[in-house]
């Protein structure tokens, strides 16, 4: 049996489908046979970031609908061994993803892979909903910004009581926190909401602090998940998230300015 | 005030503001998921109540329940119009 986690955040644009592509890529790089499941229907993305968009053929809704099955619709990956992509529908119907069909599809899943990321849409509408209601566990993503935090909280709300698990009375599923587009400098100016600060308000565990990096754009740009760019500060971040996700204690990087000397600080701004 | 304050800026963080809205949205809008099920149903009809009386809009009407030990304190908070 598969483990599902879901990588939601409510608010757009916060690093959601570059996390679930890192996630995923980290956990195959380990050995973990995943999948990464692309739920934003009508706005495929997932799969330009892993870099596979010229081999889609079928897509998830395909698969639910039964046009296609399951082997004929995976993408198996050309980087990384164990590595799938299941892209999302660029059909604008919203209601092509059924909770049965979901279900359907995710349980045949299941029996084959060790991971199933779900890189879900925004907002907190129905694909969203759909994203996280088989999942066994959660990542929010989130910037250290104020509607970030706050869609934050209210995604750890829906998540605590709309999904499978919860309706059966097994309670919230898991959630933990991966702050992303950090700036430790902007946190020592005081312009920045701090990781301490995003804990305080939130208080839920932190997965990963991500730092604001030119290589996820490079990553993005090239079409190549950014954990493959070891060199980099968010490819070694994420290769840690990936590590505390499967149990590992890690102490967070990159989450410091580094100190100048004396005059550094006098002369350097 | 030693000769390193001096450097420093003296004008609040925008960073501490931001995290003391965050806490007292986010406790807000905690309370209203945890509370029960008919509490929008009933700030609609309350702000249609008042509204037979006086125009306002919904944000001027505030419900806030806490549970204190025991008890559940409804507390109800309507902002009128100024006077013209
Ligand atoms: N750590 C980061 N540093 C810099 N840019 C980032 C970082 N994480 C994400 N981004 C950028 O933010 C944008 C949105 O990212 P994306 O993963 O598509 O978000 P979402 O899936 O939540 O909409 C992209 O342009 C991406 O390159
Ligand atoms: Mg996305």
């Amino acid at each position: 049996m598969a483990r599902i986690v879901v990588i939601t955040s409510g608010k757009g644009g916060v690093g959601k489908t570059t996390t679930a592509a890192a996630l995923a890529t980290g956990l195959a790089m380990q050995g973990r046979k995943t999948a990464v499941v692309d739920f934003d229907v009508g706005l495929r993305n997932l799969d330009l970031i892993m870099g596979c968009e010229r081999r889609v053929v079928y897509d998830f809704v395909n698969v639910i609908n039964g046009d296609a099955n399951l082997r004929q619709a995976l993408i198996k990956d050309k980087r990384t061994e164990n590595l799938f992509i299941l892209p999302a529908s660029q059909t604008r119907d919203k209601d092509a993803l059924t909770t049965e069909g979901v279900g359907r599809v995710l349980d045949e899943m299941s029996r084959e892979f060790d991971f199933i990321v779900c890189d879900s849409p925004a907002g907190i509408e129905w694909g969203a909903l759909m994203a996280s209601y088989y999942a066994d566990e959660a990542i929010v993503v989130t910037n250290p910004e104020v509607s970030s935090v706050r869609d934050s909280d209210r995604m750890l709300g829906i998540l605590a009581s709309k999904t499978k698990k919860a309706e059966q009375g097994e309670g919230a599923i898991e959630a933990r926190l991966l702050l992303t587009r950090y700036s430790p400098a902007r946190v020592e100016k005081g312009e920045m909401l701090s990781i301490e600060d995003v804990q305080d308000i939130l208080s839920i565990d932190m997965i990963g602090v991500i730092p604001e990096s030119q290589a996820v754009l490079n990553a993005s740009n090239s079409g190549v998940p950014v954990v493959l760019d070891e060199e980099s500060d968010a490819g070694q971040a994420y290769i840690d998230a990936v590590a505390r996700f499967l149990g590992e204690e890690r102490p967070h990087r990159f989450t410091t300015l580094q100190k100048k000397g004396f005059f550094g600080r006098l002369f350097g701004g | 005030m030693g000769i390193f304050d001096y450097f420093r800026s003296p004008k609040p963080k925008s960073a501490s503001l931001a995290k003391e809205r965050l806490q007292i949205i986010v406790a807000r809008e905690r309370a209203h998921r945890s509370g029960p099920d008919y509490l929008p149903a009933l700030h609609r009809e309350i702000v249609a109540v008042i509204r037979k009386y006086v125009q306002v809009n919904e944000d001027a009407v505030q419900m806030n329940l806490e549970r204190e030990g025991d008890c559940e304190v409804l507390e109800l908070n309507i902002t009128l119009p100024e006077k013209e």
